[in-house]
């Protein structure tokens, strides 16, 4: 019953980082682009916002900074992909490993040091619920970060600019042909794919463990891409998939916390092999990736 | 003034530019070096410094120029495997977890059986190495083409893993007992390691291992059936289904070949300049090697430059690092802007820009 309680009380902080990178890789997926580039471009915000928290320019100017440098990280990937017409897969994996080294490079002289987080926010009421209680006691970002899952459902659902980015990506000649600027939309898509990626990594590093350590993402970007996949390009499934993930990267700690004996390498392996065995079962659906995936995924279009 | 407002166009050219082909890499480089210059100056190092132990360095000095030749072994075996891969669209990433598990496979004589000797064990070692990396390759090919799971994740994750199996047996079962508890393997016997080639350097019999498979692997895809199947998949996976070219046989093909590579490499490092198990076996020559197939175009000759370039990349951030206090995370950025720049340059090999004047415009 306290493991459960533990779950449901941190998962929704867990899944944050997962749930911000995830949105916005789906946006821009939605239109067509493959940005591989997650991880890296969440490195960089994290770092970014951390050496803003840590000098005391608060949480604010950090999520603005770190947002900022995602943005701009990924509009060099759009110039390379969608100015240049290089391949995607290749194109994202350099601004991967860009974004990750640019993250060493300034992090460096912050190793091993901390900076406060945010204070929790409580739902009065809701938040005394025995056992579910804990699920309503979360920081602002948490919140916010489910607002956001909603106006994105909610543009996907509802408005003419979903529906808009959605024909971009189904079937891009003829959204142009109509007269929609079918690469300025995923420019637009792109930028707000790193914008949420950069507020992923400065919620990771200021606020869901606010320590810096190199490469402390540890493909929680990677994650992400994948979690796009799991709910098969839908915003509720990938609202749950996170959920889920910050559950399974909770339950480690809880199974250890009970006094069950696992090696710690297994724990810390947990979501990579969850991700695995997911992805293994989505895949073999192919009705359902069909279904929902989108027609001009990581191909160019050229006018 | 309307001149200002004219935006260049990118128009396809009508045949790829076999200049640009063989200019791209080098414009790559010089911006990229460019570019990575005035990022240290703005970091407040002396740019001549750095860019003399960096770019120089490892090709004046004898010394480093062999540590170059080592690292550009394992780098040029990953690269060679991978770009295979890659130009049957079959993207895998992950060579880095099968560099580590190549090299635990190859671990496990000398670690169960340290009292054995012969000239029999370190080619064993290499074998088991390569075995391995295509087993653990093998596993995403398999989710691929049973599951049609997308080898990308899959392969990237397994890496994760990879990682952890590692530290699992360096803090467990393989730790040395007599290795003041640090996560390392014991010492391996003489007869574990590769032999040396040049006297007075740690360059060994590996990097002519490399240089024979870079043969083979030039034979394979510019001359062999097969080789040709694999490209036409990629190019054109409809025309290869018509004519009777399997995918699901392509996708094997390529991750256990990229696997072979990457576990050999990984083996060939343990056995080489390492000499045990530890930690850090790998200073991502896995991810790196991504950017050595790329920046090869794809080219088993290209790969062979590109593999020193990356080597030689690695080395002068290492003697940056001594002479010129530059983070080694300036390694990984230099890196990473290489490829984005040589992405860029490549577009015009098919494309040229073209400056349109507006119709109705003012004549200048």
């Amino acid at each position: 019953m306290i493991a459960l309680q533990f779950i449901l009380s941190g998962m929704l902080a867990a899944a944050t980082p997962f749930l911000l990178a995830a949105l916005g890789e789906l946006v821009s997926e939605r239109t067509g682009v493959l940005n591989l580039g997650v991880e890296g471009v969440m490195a960089l915000g994290a770092a970014i916002a951390f050496i803003i928290v840590y000098h005391g320019g608060g949480h604010v100017l950090a999520f603005a900074g770190a947002g900022l440098a995602g943005l701009l990280l990924s509009l060099l990937f759009a110039f390379a992909t969608l100015g240049l017409q290089a391949n995607q897969v290749a194109a994202g994996l350099a601004i991967g490993i860009l974004g990750q080294g640019l993250s060493a490079l300034f992090g460096k002289t912050y190793e091993s040091l901390t900076v406060k987080g945010l204070p929790k926010l409580a739902i009065p009421g809701l938040s005394d619920l025995p056992v579910f209680g804990g699920l309503f006691v979360q920081d602002s970002v948490v919140w916010l970060s489910l607002a956001a899952t909603l106006a994105i459902w909610a543009t996907f659902a509802f408005t003419k600019t979903g529906l808009l980015l959605r024909a971009v990506g189904e079937n891009p000649k003829a959204a142009h042909s109509i007269g929609y600027p079918v690469n300025a939309i995923r420019v637009a898509a792109v930028a707000f794919g790193g914008l949420m990626s950069g507020f992923a990594g400065a919620y990771a590093a200021t606020v869901y463990t606010p320590l810096w350590a190199d490469g402390m993402i540890a493909g929680r970007g990677w994650i992400a891409l994948a979690l796009v996949v799991f709910g098969t390009w839908l915003t509720a499934r990938i609202f749950l998939g996170a959920c889920l993930f910050g559950a399974v990267s909770l339950a480690g700690l809880a199974a250890q916390a009970g006094g069950v004996e696992l090696p710690s390498q297994l724990l810390a392996s947990l979501p990579y092999l969850v991700t695995i065995i997911v992805l293994g079962v989505i895949s073999s659906n192919r009705r359902l990736l069909k279904l929902n995936g989108v027609a001009s995924l990581g191909e160019p279009f050229k006018p | 003034m309307s001149a200002a407002l004219i935006w260049p166009k990118l128009v396809k050219r009508e045949r790829p530019s076999l200049t640009i082909t063989i200019l791209a890499p080098l414009l790559a480089l010089v911006a990229a070096t460019l570019l990575n210059l005035l990022l240290y100056l703005i970091m407040g190092k002396d740019p001549v410094a750095v860019f003399h132990a960096m770019i120089l360095e490892p090709f004046i000095s004898f010394p480093s120029f062999s540590e170059v030749l080592l690292k550009t072994g394992p780098l040029l075996l990953i690269a060679e495997g991978l770009a295979i891969g890659y130009r049957a669209k079959v993207f895998n990433i992950g060579a880095e977890g099968q560099f580590i598990i190549g090299a635990i496979f190859a671990s496990a004589l000398p670690v169960w059986y340290p009292m054995a000797t012969g000239q029999w064990i370190w080619p064993t070692m290499l074998v088991a190495g390569a075995i391995g990396g295509a087993m653990w390759a093998g596993i995403t090919a398999f989710w691929r083409v049973r599951l049609r799971a997308n080898e990308i994740l899959v392969s990237l994750m397994l890496s994760l893993v990879a990682a952890q199996v590692l530290n699992y047996l360096l803090l467990g079962p393989w730790k040395d007992p007599n290795g003041f508890n640090f996560p390392q393997s014991v010492m391996f016997q003489y007869d574990a390691m590769v032999p040396l080639i040049i006297p007075g350097t740690r360059v060994n019999a590996s990097l002519l291992i490399a240089l024979a498979l870079a043969l083979v692997a030039y034979v394979f895809m510019q001359k062999s059936f097969t080789g040709y199947k694999l490209e036409v998949g990629g190019l054109a996976p409809r025309a290869a289904g018509y004519a009777g070219f399997s995918e699901g046989r392509a996708i094997w093909l390529s991750l256990l070949i990229g696997g072979f590579a990457a576990g050999l490499a990984g083996a060939a490092e343990v056995a080489g300049p390492i000499g045990q198990l530890q930690r850090s076996i790998s200073t991502g020559y896995g991810y790196a090697a991504i950017i050595v197939a790329y920046f090869g175009g794809l080219h088993p000759i290209g790969i062979l430059f590109s593999s020193v370039v990356m080597a030689a990349i690695y080395i002068g951030g290492d003697n940056a690092l001594v002479s010129a206090d530059l983070p080694i995370a300036a390694v990984r950025v230099f890196q990473g802007s290489l490829l984005l720049a040589y992405l860029m340059a490549t577009t015009f090999v098919r494309y040229q820009l073209v400056f349109l004047r507006p119709v109705s415009g003012v004549a200048p």
